[in-house]
């Protein structure tokens, strides 16, 4: 970065020049992810807190211990996947970006295209999960798994757990769908005529952030 | 080609060298945070395994292990992956000093939520007693008859 060159110092703040270096929309989208940042923060502290409140908690290696197709008796395993497939699209996301650096619109395309395909994965990893639970007897208000310590459980775990993973999978629903305009915008030369793929960078921004909330939520809920 | 817009700020330049470079750094964080969430995997069965016959100590530092490790995965993800690291420092700080705070936030309420339960514990004996008596499987076998079962269940 080059703010302090051999001679002449960069003047930021004298007008005239964005002082960040960033552009305006990318810098707004740093924002807005911290405000986010702050409210899933918030929930999950919330979480942590009722947790720290409460003598015992369900064990998540007796709740999540299913795998589609493959019965139960397999703890961390679906989750694994699941996390596996959102660290895998932010991956082809940051190459899309790249791509879009280096003007190679194909490059774009193709690592858009396996972003949202990981993106509906996830999505539907989320909804079996959900739907394995609920078929369980789980849901907001009702909680048929017991405490690791053999005592009784209330709500608060598929409370949180379905709020939590809801409020995030919105996030993974709604990043989806940018990336699907993202990727018709880039087909049709919007960003080629336009010079530059920025817009592709505040959307990857969006996507990493929905993939660090998830690296938080299953760790909190899944691990510890 | 036209450019409609000048943009006031200096975009890196965009050679295939930088290309290639980039990718490759890329595919090193990748593989950092593969190997990161393997460990903490690992970490998490061992504990699903163990949690009885290892002492609390022991169960904590393996949790407090894993929360690191969750640490160091967000700061790749923010640093290489939303690309921060690169950025001027200035900016960096909006983004990081507010965070400092938010971990004051964080300690301070699991603190408000341990003290809940102890005040709970003294003075609801009550709830005390009822968070302490044991119950068996719900009848309808509320996990499926799952293989994995906690170890204070009553077997069917």
């Amino acid at each position: 970065m080059a703010a302090n060159t051999a001679t002449v110092q960069t003047k930021w703040w004298n007008g005239g020049k964005s002082p960040f270096n960033v552009e305006y929309g990318k810098l707004m989208m740093w924002y807005f992810l911290m405000s986010d940042a702050f409210t899933f923060g918030a929930f999950l502290i919330a979480y942590g807190t009722t947790r720290f409140a409460s003598n015992s908690w369900p064990d998540p290696n007796v709740v999540f211990q299913s795998f589609p197709g493959l019965g139960s008796g397999l703890p961390l395993m679906f989750v694994s996947l699941m996390t596996f497939i959102l660290i895998v699209s932010s991956v082809t996301m940051v190459l899309a970006v790249q791509a879009g650096h280096h003007n190679d619109k194909k490059g774009v395309v193709n690592n858009l295209i396996l972003t949202i395909i990981g993106g509906f994965a996830f999505l539907g990893c989320q909804a079996w999960e959900w739907t394995h639970l609920f078929h369980e007897g789980a849901w907001w208000g009702r909680n048929p798994f017991i405490n690791a310590d053999g005592t009784a459980a209330g709500t608060n775990f598929t409370n949180f757990f379905f709020t939590i993973t809801g409020f995030h999978g919105f996030h993974v629903f709604s990043g989806v769908i940018i990336n699907i305009i993202m990727l018709i915008m880039t087909l049709n030369g919007t960003f080629e005529r336009r010079g530059h793929y920025l817009m592709i960078e505040k959307a990857g921004l969006y996507w990493h952030f929905v993939d660090l909330v998830w690296v938080f939520v299953f760790t909190l809920f899944y691990l510890v | 080609m036209e450019h409609t817009h000048t943009p006031e700020y200096h975009l890196h330049a965009a050679t295939p060298e930088t290309y290639a470079a980039a990718k490759k750094e890329v595919k090193k964080v990748t593989i950092y945070l593969t190997v990161f969430t393997i460990i903490e995997l690992i970490l998490g069965y061992m504990l699903f395994l163990n949690h009885t016959t290892w002492g609390s100590g022991l169960v904590l530092f393996v949790k407090g292990v894993i929360l690191i490790f969750m640490i160091v995965k967000a700061f790749y993800i923010v640093a290489y992956f939303m690309h921060l690291k690169h950025e001027l420092k200035n900016m960096i700080m909006t983004i990081v000093v507010p965070l400092t705070l938010f971990i004051w936030f964080i300690i301070a309420f699991l603190a408000d939520g341990n003290s809940y339960k102890n005040l709970n514990n003294s003075y609801d004996s009550y709830k005390l007693e009822r968070s302490k008596t044991k119950v068996s499987a719900p009848a309808h076998g509320g996990s499926h008859g799952s293989e994995v079962k906690h170890p204070e269940q009553k077997a069917h």
